[in-house]
């Protein structure tokens, strides 16, 4: 197995050998973030155990392979409008494709889009719409903190790009699906950028899919602005196979009187990472951070989150749930910092786990960071088991055991579930999870090449 | 309430000096600044140790040099000069004596001053004291009435010589010298501390206590204590400590190691009010402590309790290894950080046997620039059914100037776990005190009412003398004269 130091060299090399490949076709802004990002990369390395933040994730065996790894945009063979078709039927949404992590060539226009609103890719954005480009990207990740997002600052080629301008109200979600596709093993590093104006509102839901079984690295970036009075939901759903590694950052920064609603779902994936970092820069602010996770084999899940009181009078409300089969492990680490002033703070945080074999592992670590004194702070975590009083309720109504475990993980469940503000999508969901739960592997697409994990 | 008002009264119960700050005049006998192999030696000579202390002691130093500092604590620490500390001193003392009047004035006017009955009123409060003042054991008391039942109550130092075989059965079995950095520290330069054995069978009769002190200027403490319980057993140990003001920086760094057999019993209570460092954080005591204890046979039973009040920095995490079968562990803790004191503290429960059982309590209370964390660990190995562990850890600010946080880590790897975390910060209700204010009491006196009905849950896990000191060093610590 290669250590850290070769893993760190063999990126460092590829920076400096792919870089004209790199910088060509990417904005000066966007170049300009590289040189620093891979500094700070140099510095930071990819994230070993003994980092704290990493404790629970080795991602040593992830990056240990050779992964092929595109700086350039490849062309698709096949029309992967008609290959990939989201199986969500009363689901209308505004759907466009990624592929490999970069925006696809032949996405269908989307007409039913309000005026004004952009989407396109982070390539084209740069080109296209500088002043509102340059303003935000680069501005929200932190490079010199974590070196898997200085990674992919330093590789970061493309991705999508959405703008909601001013009290613009898209009334349909737009859905974006990350397709992961390609005949050898693959790295795909993704940037994304959402920018939502004052007074706008938007859903996005983000779905990860691999269409085969080759081993992906997907690393992916994405930055969110949410200005005044906003409100915006975005819904992760990951769903990729057992051979895969998922290491998915998201920073949000909302301005004063914005309400912003995130819930990341996983279903599937060898190993996932989320780093979820918001940031309440002005007041009234108010965030919802939901999670699920649903683990079994030898799957890994840490989902990495802290929410910044930076100013005062804003409201936090954090969930995370997990259920963990076979060998799954799971990590949970929550931090909510108050900063000193960020009075009338109201902060909650909680995370449940069920532990349903004796190889399955949970960490889990809330914790709070407060240096201001008028708040209501609380953090809760619990471990445990299913409740067998109310195992006992139901076998007495004559269902069996199976059913009725299942019936009592699937509130378990529901109740990250019902928070989606997406009718269609909730339904769509709790069918898959319901599905997930029997134990079936439950496919959100008809697409034609099913893998076989 | 007016809000000046009530900054007003913060700030006088937020600004008392500590009252314990005096230095007694006694000569030392030390050995000069500095660490090395042979300080190492000379401390060992000079305290007649046997052959295989010392080579514990080089053991842990050579360890020791290979080791860094930790930074991951929530504590901003000035860089702390080991070379520039005096690893030894000693009052000097003639020969042994035999009554409470041959013992140096000085010493037991320290001991008056701070409320300790090394005297008569000893025998009525029933406590055997074991007085450590800086490094050696001055004067151990009700001796006899333990060596009756068997119990061995003695400073470390009389228990290598008299008690070697134990010494070497049982040091460094539940702290190794690779622990950690203070640890190993320890182990290479500890000065003294105190032993405490039980036989099988016995219940100790008495409340075993130990004063620290320290005296000496420049002189970390390095004391150690070991306690060993054998099966069916039971001993209440207290340990309180108070220091002298101070302006440089002391470090004390100790090792406290219990071990529990078969359906034996320990209660290690702490007060710790070392002093703080003034309103400008300058000067205080450094305190890291590495406390730990297993059960190790089956149904044996850990507690322990602690009012942490004094330090200028405080890292300190008594934990539990809870190894046999059934065994069970609490842990109770109140912390209080004023002006620019920093904590970091909390504990680590290690399920490792079936059906064992942990309880946390802590609360913390921040005032004026302080930082006070929580950190545990509870962590159920993978084959350990039917664990169950309750963590609530409060913290209570008062003051907008201060910090609260927490950090607790959770692994479980076994499905028959329950676990349970749970934390709330807040400040005092205004609506708390507006409700004392109606019924006639001040608001100076509703604070002191509220933060000790606050900590009641912990202090009442306290022997009852301790319960006392210890309200009374709440009392102290952030009510000054509003009492």
């Amino acid at each position: 197995m290669a250590d850290i130091n070769t893993i760190n060299k063999d990126f460092a090399d590829l920076f400096n050998q792919g870089n004209e490949l790199l910088l060509e076709g990417s904005s000066d802004v966007m170049n300009e973030t590289r040189k620093n990002a891979f500094q700070d990369f140099s510095k930071l390395g990819i994230p070993t155990r003994a980092n704290e933040n990493y404790k629970y994730t080795n991602l040593i065996p992830a990056f240990d392979h050779p992964y092929n790894v595109n700086l350039r945009y490849q062309n698709v063979d096949v029309d992967l409008n008609e290959i990939f078709q989201c199986d969500v039927p009363e689901l209308d949404t505004n759907m466009v494709l990624l592929t490999n992590g970069w925006y696809y060539g032949n996405n269908k226009e989307l007409t039913e889009l309000p005026k004004g609103v952009i989407v396109c890719g982070v390539q084209e954005a740069a080109e296209k719409y500088p002043e509102i480009f340059n303003a935000h990207y680069g501005k929200y990740a932190k490079t010199d903190e974590d070196g898997v997002v200085a990674l992919n600052t330093a590789l970061a080629k493309d991705g999508f790009f959405i703008y909601v301008p001013k009290g613009v109200v898209i009334e349909k979600p737009i859905q974006v699906v990350n397709l992961l596709r390609s005949d050898r093993d693959l790295m795909a590093t993704q940037r994304n950028l959402i920018v939502v104006e004052e007074n706008a509102q938007a859903k996005i839901i983000v779905c990860d899919h691999t269409l085969t079984h080759h081993k992906y690295l997907t690393n992916s970036v994405t930055e969110v602005n949410v200005a005044r009075n906003a409100i915006f939901d975005l819904y992760t759903l990951q769903n990729q196979h057992l051979n895969s590694v998922i290491l998915n950052s998201t920073f949000i920064r909302q301005e004063s009187n914005s309400n912003v609603l995130s819930n990341t779902i996983s279903l599937y994936g060898g190993t996932i990472r989320n780093n979820h970092h918001v940031i309440l820069d002005e007041e009234h602010c108010e965030n919802n951070t939901f999670g699920m996770y649903l683990m079994d084999r030898d799957q890994h899940v840490d989902n990495f989150t802290s929410i910044d009181h930076a100013k005062p009078n804003c409201l936090s409300n954090e969930h995370f749930k997990g259920v963990m089969d076979d060998q799954a492990s799971g990590a949970f680490a929550g931090r909510i910092f108050v900063r000193r002033d960020a009075q009338q703070t109201q902060a909650y945080q909680s995370n449940n786990n069920l532990l349903l074999s004796n190889d399955a592992v949970i960490n889990t670590k809330p914790q709070l960071v407060i240096d201001a004194d008028d708040v209501k702070c609380s953090h809760g975590a619990t471990v445990g088991q299913m409740d067998e009083d109310a195992l006992f309720y139901l076998r007495a109504r004559g269902i069996d055991e199976k059913e009725a475990r299942q019936m009592l993980m699937f509130a378990f469940a529901h109740e990250i579930i019902e928070k989606i503000r997406v009718e269609p999508l909730k339904e769509r969901i709790d069918e898959l999870v319901d599905k997930r739960l029997r134990g079936e592997i439950s496919k959100c697409n008809t697409c034609a090449i099913a893998c076989n994990h | 309430m007016a809000k000046e008002e009530q900054d007003k009264i913060l700030n006088e119960v937020t600004e008392s000096e500590y009252k314990y700050g005096f230095v007694t005049d006694i000569e030392n006998d030390d050995i000069g600044k500095g660490l090395n192999e042979d300080i190492i030696r000379m401390i060992s000579a000079k305290k007649k140790e046997p052959k295989f202390m010392l080579d514990f002691r080089l053991k842990a130093y050579r360890h020791w040099k290979t080791m860094k500092m930790p930074e991951w604590a929530y504590l901003d620490i000035p860089e702390i000069d080991y070379q520039d500390i005096i690893y030894y001193s000693t009052p000097k003392q003639k020969a042994k004596l035999e009554s409470m009047d041959d013992v140096d004035p000085e010493i037991r006017a320290t001991f008056d001053k701070l409320g300790i009955p090394l005297d008569e009123q000893k025998i009525l409060a029933n406590v055997a004291v074991d007085v450590v003042m800086d490094s050696s054991s001055v004067k151990t008391t009700f001796k006899e009435a333990l060596a009756e039942k068997g119990i061995i109550f003695c400073s470390f130092s009389e228990a290598v010589q008299d008690h070697p075989d134990l010494i070497q059965e049982y040091m460094g079995t539940v702290v190794p010298i690779q622990d950690n950095f203070f640890a190993a520290l320890n182990s290479a330069v500890f000065s003294d501390g105190s032993f405490v054995y039980i036989p099988k069978g016995v219940r100790c009769p008495m409340e075993l206590s130990t004063y620290f002190r320290i005296n000496a200027e420049n002189t970390g403490q390095f004391e150690r204590t070991l306690i060993v319980c054998e099966e069916e057993s039971y001993v209440s140990y207290l340990e309180g400590c108070t220091a002298p003001m101070r302006d440089e920086n002391q470090l004390h760094a100790a090792i406290v190691e219990i071990i529990v057999k078969d359906n034996s019993e320990v209660k290690y209570s702490t007060v710790q009010n070392w002093y703080p460092g003034d309103k400008n954080g300058k000067g205080g005591i450094y305190n890291f402590v590495t406390k730990r204890g297993i059960c190790e046979g089956v149904n044996s039973k850990l507690m322990w309790a602690q009012v942490e009040t004094g330090s200028a920095v405080t890292w300190k995490y008594p934990s539990t290894i809870l190894k046999g079968d059934g065994s069970s562990s609490e842990f109770y803790s109140v912390a209080v950080t004023n002006n620019h004191q920093q904590a970091d503290t909390g504990t680590k429960m290690i399920h490792i046997g079936n059906n064992t059982k942990s309880t946390i309590i802590s609360k913390g209370i921040s005032a004026g620039k302080s930082n006070n964390s929580y950190r545990g660990l509870v962590k159920v190995a993978k084959n350990c059914e039917g664990a169950r562990n309750f963590s609530q850890c409060d913290s209570l600010l008062l003051g907008d100037k201060c910090g609260a946080h927490t950090f607790p880590y959770l692994e479980i790897g076994n499905q028959s776990a329950k676990v349970e975390h749970e934390a709330t910060t807040s400040k005092i209700g205004e609506d708390q005190i507006f409700y004392c204010n109606q019924r006639g009491i001040n608001t100076e006196d509703a604070i002191g009412l509220i933060v000790n009905g606050y900590a009641k849950e912990v202090i009442n896990k306290m022997p009852m003398e301790f319960a006392v000191e210890a309200q009374k060093l709440l009392q102290i610590s952030l009510e000054g004269s509003v009492g």
